[in-house]
C-alpha cells in the first residue's frame, strides 16, 4: 500500500476512509443559528471585510479532531470569530467581557 | 503561460500544506497528474493570498479534465474528473 | 490560536452582535436583510431555470455559453455571486458536482446546500466512486454514460442542465419545471416522470 499522502486533514477527495460511509440524502432544515451565520458571513464579505478564502483558511485552521466534531456552521463563527480577531477588527477583550455578559 | 484548449497539463507535484499554514484550492489526489485542458474560465485574485488578506494577483483559471483511472486504481474506464485549477499550479506535458 | 475559540458557536454568535453592530462592521438590519436574499433562492428556482433551457433552444445555449448573465437576465441577484457555469447532461454524458476542499454550491440559482452535499462521506466519494456514490439515490446510469465528476474548487459554481425524460413531450413550462429536484441539478438523481419505466433499464 502506498503511504497517505500528507494531505491537509479538509482536503477529502478520494480518501479510502469514508470510502464505505454511507450518505445521509434525508433533508436537514437549518436552525436559526445556521441562518444567522450564513447571513453574518456575506454581510461581512459583501462588506469587504473579509473574503471566502479568509472564512475557508479559518475553518481548515481548525484542528482535525473538532474540525470533524463540529457542525457545519459552527466552524464557520469559529472562523469568522479567528479572522476578525486575526484581523484586530474586533479584540479578544472586547469579546470575552461580552461572553461573560451573555454567560 | 497559456494553455489552449486541449493541451496537456502537468498538476504540480508541490506540497505546501507539509511546510507551514497556507490555503490551496488544488487537491491533494491532483498533485503530480496530467491532465487536458477544456477551457479557460478566465483570471481570478489568487486565493493563496486572498486567505491571508495579502494583496492577491489576478491568476488564470482552467478547467482541466483527468481520466479517472489515473487517479485511481479502482478508477473505472471513460470516468472522469474536471477541476478548475489555477495556472501557477500547472505545467506543460507533453 | 485564541482560546476563546473554543467557544460553544451560539455564544460567540450572541457575543459578536453586539460587537459588530456598535463597530459598524454588520448590523443586525443587514443581516436580516442578507437572511432573506438568500431565502429567496431554492431548488425551485434552478428548476424554473431547467424547464426554460429544455423548452427554449436559444435560452439553453445562451445558458451554456454564459450562465451569469443569462440566470441575471431573469431576475436573479448574481452581484457579488460567483459566476454560474451550466454543464449540460447529455445521453452520453453525466456531471456529478462536489465541492472536496469545502462546500462550493450554485446557491445562487439551488439554494443553501443541502446537509449531504456538505458531508465528509461525499465529498470523499462523489471524485472516486462516483456510481456507487449515486446508487444510494436509486440512480443507475447506463454503462454507455460517461460519468465526469466536477470537483468545484475554486471561483466558479456549476449546476448541472439534466437531461430531458422521456415522456414529457408536450409538457409545459410549469409542468417540467415540477419535475426537476435539487439532487438532479447536481447530479445525485435524474428527472423522472412519474409512474414511467427507466428508458435505461
Amino acid at each position: 500500500m502506498e503511504p497517505d499522502p500528507p494531505r491537509a486533514h479538509h482536503d477529502l477527495g478520494g480518501i479510502p476512509r469514508y470510502a464505505c460511509e454511507p450518505v445521509d440524502p434525508a433533508p436537514h432544515s437549518l436552525t436559526d443559528f445556521d441562518k444567522e451565520v450564513d447571513a453574518l458571513r456575506q454581510v461581512l464579505g459583501l462588506k469587504g471585510i473579509m473574503t471566502v478564502d479568509e472564512l475557508r483558511r479559518g475553518i481548515e485552521a481548525i484542528p482535525e479532531a473538532d474540525y470533524h466534531a463540529l457542525g457545519y456552521y459552527q466552524r464557520w463563527i469559529r472562523s469568522i470569530t479567528d479572522t476578525l480577531l486575526r484581523k484586530g477588527l474586533i479584540t479578544e477583550a472586547e469579546l470575552r467581557a461580552a461572553l461573560e455578559q451573555g454567560a | 503561460m497559456i494553455h489552449p484548449p486541449g493541451a496537456m497539463v502537468r498538476v504540480k507535484d508541490d506540497w505546501p500544506e507539509t511546510s507551514g499554514p497556507c490555503h490551496i484550492r488544488t487537491p491533494h489526489y491532483l498533485r503530480g497528474h496530467v491532465g487536458q485542458v477544456v477551457r479557460a474560465l478566465g483570471a481570478f485574485p489568487d486565493p493563496e493570498a486572498l486567505a491571508f488578506a495579502r494583496p492577491a494577483a489576478r491568476r488564470a483559471l482552467y478547467h482541466v479534465l483527468f481520466p479517472q483511472p489515473s487517479l485511481w486504481p479502482d478508477g473505472r474506464p471513460g470516468d472522469e474528473v474536471m477541476v478548475e485549477i489555477f495556472e501557477h499550479w500547472l505545467e506543460p506535458a507533453s | 490560536m485564541s482560546d476563546l475559540l473554543q467557544t460553544d458557536g451560539a455564544a460567540l454568535l450572541a457575543a459578536l452582535r453586539p460587537i459588530l453592530a456598535a463597530k459598524g462592521l454588520a448590523s443586525p438590519a443587514e443581516i436580516e436583510a442578507r437572511l432573506a436574499e438568500t431565502e429567496r433562492a431554492s431548488p425551485a428556482r434552478g428548476a424554473a431555470i431547467v424547464a426554460r433551457a429544455w423548452t427554449d433552444p436559444p435560452f439553453r445555449a445562451r445558458l451554456l455559453a454564459d450562465g451569469t448573465a443569462t440566470v441575471e437576465a431573469l431576475g436573479i441577484p448574481m452581484r457579488g455571486a460567483p459566476p454560474l457555469g451550466v454543464l449540460e447532461n447529455t445521453a452520453t454524458l453525466h456531471h456529478l458536482v462536489v465541492c472536496t476542499l469545502c462546500s462550493c454550491y450554485p446557491r445562487a440559482v439551488l439554494g443553501y446546500p443541502p446537509f449531504w452535499y456538505k458531508s465528509a462521506g461525499y465529498r470523499a466519494r462523489a471524485v472516486r466512486d462516483p456510481r456507487g456514490l449515486i446508487a444510494e439515490w436509486g440512480t443507475v446510469l447506463p454503462q454507455t454514460t460517461r460519468i465526469r465528476v466536477v470537483d468545484s474548487t475554486a471561483d466558479y459554481r456549476w449546476m448541472v442542465l439534466p437531461l430531458r425524460p422521456e415522456g414529457t413531450a408536450g409538457w409545459s413550462e410549469a409542468e417540467l419545471a415540477a419535475l426537476v429536484r435539487e439532487g438532479d441539478m447536481i447530479g445525485v438523481t435524474v428527472p423522472r416522470v412519474k409512474g414511467a419505466t427507466d428508458a435505461h433499464a
